[in-house]
């Protein structure tokens, strides 16, 4: 059993490697233009299966839309979903895939960004309400959504720098569990103080066009397509941000400290302050997607941001492939989008999400699409304990 | 911050307190013997214990027992309760560690790769309860059952001793004086008999154990038994004193036991009796002082401090160095 199934990862391996190195063998302008096919692709996703202008449809795309099914949830919605787990998972792999700290947290990041552009940018916010009546302001008055948007990402930096601070000195067990206290005490404060909106949360959080109303034409409520390209478009920023770091020196004093944290240090990498720095910009990355949440539903309150949300964030992560972008990026569109498309188990969509992550682990313990440093390393790792028993 | 609150009634808020912590002690022995021998969180602990309440539910429901029996059958059915619990306990310990862990201990994977997989043991044990096994303990049949289930209650909670304005109930002498004990079997169970020299050996090289002699899997599956029947242990106390439990009961405990675990020092059984009785303290008094709804902030921002100023815990990470 177990040989047979090594020969087929080693099969696949073949397989796959050799695509990957076929890919870099083409000239560089058909590589362009595969890039192009791709982005193109990912910007018509909202009208899988029809063409768009025509009432044709191309016939077995459809399958796969989420709202093909009976009581399905609007496709272009859940993509925008599945592109605001990307944006986090991205930023999440800059914490555990790069820098190697188990972030049990993140989610307190996320809320930190979308409480921001809320509690600013909402005119039902205690705080802009109490900003107005301080320098007698109109009713209407309220942070423009694109100065939340530095605001969210300045908050979300500091959130993590504080958190990291203290924190980053402590071992890798110990840093899981206190960044876990700090989402939950996020999450409680803003369910406890008046100045966060309580229980109730905050209503009224604006986009792009200003505060939600009817009259919005490109941003509204019920068009999402353009909420997914807005969103999509970060990510694509974001991964271009991440790629040109995660190859720049930070990138690889994070791989050093990943591996071996003493050795780095040896070697003149002082691994706090580049912990301290993948904290933050990782952080950052969580506010950012946290606030076009909050701007897509205009609306938060404090119990969408509990742990269960910060597991499935680190269960993205590690079931893509944590260290490669590809992967992580995978592993949201998977987690995101499954549990959308086979609605008619919801019953038991827990309990396969259980099993999904047990099996998966189990069996590739790597992540789906892992990256070939990372795949080394679990079969470096596999032949000491091997040594070892023997 | 209501200080005459506090004060006024000091006493009976640690009375509260302790018995609290009681529970959390309890659990935190299995975080803390796995975390001593393994280096990993078994997160799946906390579904472990949730197993507890529901075997003991069950037991008790099928020998058809209403509330509070008389005296000596209370007894009686408590003593099965804590057998059924136990046995229930250490049975899903013993069968998560085969199925989910023995697998990437042979890998030697990450301790990530370990987290993952026991977030997704516990989904599934959750899942399994709230799906089928809730519905079937609490005597309707496998059947969906998301709702908190009542408990009957075995002894009527009454206060049996006053000492400095503090009324002590039977059942929180029941709880602090069953934890010590407990604690006390598996303290000299680890550092006297020879499988607790097993654990001990492995828990500080496991190489070398392995040289010596000492079977490692044997030791890993007794450690997560001994885990598992505390949880059991800490169910019954459950059970007595709250009288209700429900599929996603171990979430919170799970985490508050953790907590103290690390509190105390990981991998230090003292510690994490100490550190679950303070932490049940200070939720108490955190809770009194301002809203209940801050007892968790509480919690974790003691735990924070203590980490930073002791990274290793009050007690210090010592089930194999200090007194081996």
């Amino acid at each position: 059993m177990t040989e047979a199934l090594r020969q087929f990862n080693e099969r696949r391996r073949h397989a796959l490697g050799g695509m990957a190195d076929r890919w870099r063998a083409l000239p560089r302008w058909q590589r362009w233009l595969g890039v192009l096919a791709g982005l193109a692709f990912l910007y018509y996703l909202p009208f899988l299966g029809d063409i768009p202008g025509t009432n044709l449809i191309i016939p077995g795309l459809d399958w796969f839309r989420t709202d093909s099914i009976a009581g399905g949830s609007n496709w272009a919605g859940v993509l925008f979903v599945c592109a605001l787990y990307v944006l986090v998972a991205i930023g999440l792999n800059v914490v555990i895939g790069l820098a190697g700290l188990l972030d049990l947290g993140y989610v307190g990041f996320y809320a930190v960004g979308a409480y921001s552009v809320a509690l600013f940018g909402s005119t039902q916010s205690p705080v802009v309400q109490s900003m107005q009546r301080q320098f007698g302001l109109s009713e209407e008055w309220a942070v423009a959504w694109a100065v939340c948007i530095p605001i969210a990402l300045a908050f979300s930096l500091v959130a993590g720098v504080l958190l990291g601070w203290p924190t980053l000195r402590l071992r890798g067990d110990y840093l899981a569990i206190v960044t876990l206290g700090f989402g939950e005490i996020i999450r409680i404060v803003a369910k406890n103080s008046g100045w966060a909106g309580q229980a109730q949360g905050v209503a009224g959080i604006p986009g792009p066009e200003g505060p939600p109303s009817a009259d919005n034409t490109v941003f509204g409520l019920l068009k999402i397509e353009p909420w997914y390209w807005l969103a999509l478009t970060v990510v694509l920023l974001m991964v271009l941000l991440v790629r040109r770091l995660e190859h720049s020196r930070v990138g690889r004093s994070w791989l050093a400290i990943r591996e071996d944290e003493d050795a780095a240090a040896v070697m003149g990498v002082y691994p706090f302050k580049f912990k301290l720095w993948a904290f933050a910009i990782g952080a950052a990355l969580g506010g950012l997607s946290g606030l076009l949440f909050a701007s897509r539903s205009t609306f938060i309150q404090p119990e969408t941001f509990n742990v269960q949300l910060s597991i499935l964030f680190v269960a993205m992560v590690v079931v893509g492939g944590s260290g490669n972008m590809a992967g992580v990026a995978l592993g949201a569109f998977l987690l995101a989008y499954l549990p959308e498309r086979f609605r008619d188990f919801s019953e038991y969509r827990v309990l396969a999400f259980g099993l999904a992550l047990v099996l998966i682990m189990l069996l590739r313990p790597q992540g789906l699409l892992p990256s070939r440093r990372r795949t080394r390393e679990l079969q470096d790792r596999a032949k000491e304990a091997a040594v070892n028993v023997a | 911050m209501n200080f005459d609150a506090l004060f006024g009634n000091l006493a009976q808020h640690t009375v509260d307190g302790l018995s609290k912590g009681a529970i959390y002690a309890l659990v935190a022995l299995g975080y803390t013997l796995v975390y001593g021998v393994l280096r990993l969180i078994n997160f799946a602990h906390s579904e472990i214990f949730m197993v507890g309440t529901f075997a003991i539910l069950g037991t008790w429901s099928l020998l058809g027992i209403t509330d509070t029996p008389s005296i000596g059958m209370a007894i009686v059915y408590l003593l099965i309760g804590l057998l059924v619990g136990a046995a229930a306990s250490g049975a899903t310990a013993l069968t998560v560690e085969r199925v989910a862990y023995r697998r990437l201990r042979r890998m030697n994977a990450p301790p990530l790769i370990f987290l993952i997989t026991a977030i997704g043991v516990s989904l599934v044990l959750v899942e399994i309860y709230a799906l089928w096994m809730a519905g079937f303990f609490s005597g309707r049949g496998f059947s969906e059952n998301r709702l908190v289930i009542g408990i009957p209650a075995m002894l009527k909670q009454e206060t049996v001793i006053s000492v400095a304005g503090a009324n002590i109930t039977n059942v929180q002498i029941i709880m602090v004086v069953s934890a010590l004990v407990m604690l006390y079997g598996l303290d000299q169970f680890i550092n006297r008999t020879r499988y607790g020299r097993g654990v001990r050996a492995v828990a500080q090289n496991p190489d070398t154990a392995a040289l010596m002699g000492v079977h490692q899997d044997r030791v890993i599956m007794l450690v997560f038994v001994l885990g598992g029947l505390m949880a059991g242990a800490a169910a019954l106390l459950w059970n007595m004193r709250y009288g209700i439990t429900k599929f996603d009961i171990g979430f919170v405990i799970g985490l508050k036991a953790f907590t103290a675990a690390v509190l105390g020092g990981i991998g230090n059984l003292r510690g994490a009796l100490l550190g679950g009785l303070l932490l049940g303290v200070i939720e108490v008094y955190a809770a009194t002082l301002t809203r209940s709804t801050w007892e968790d902030v509480a919690a974790f921002v003691v735990l924070v401090v203590v980490l930073i100023f002791r990274p290793t815990g009050l007690l210090g990470e010592s089930l194999g160095k200090a007194r081996a």
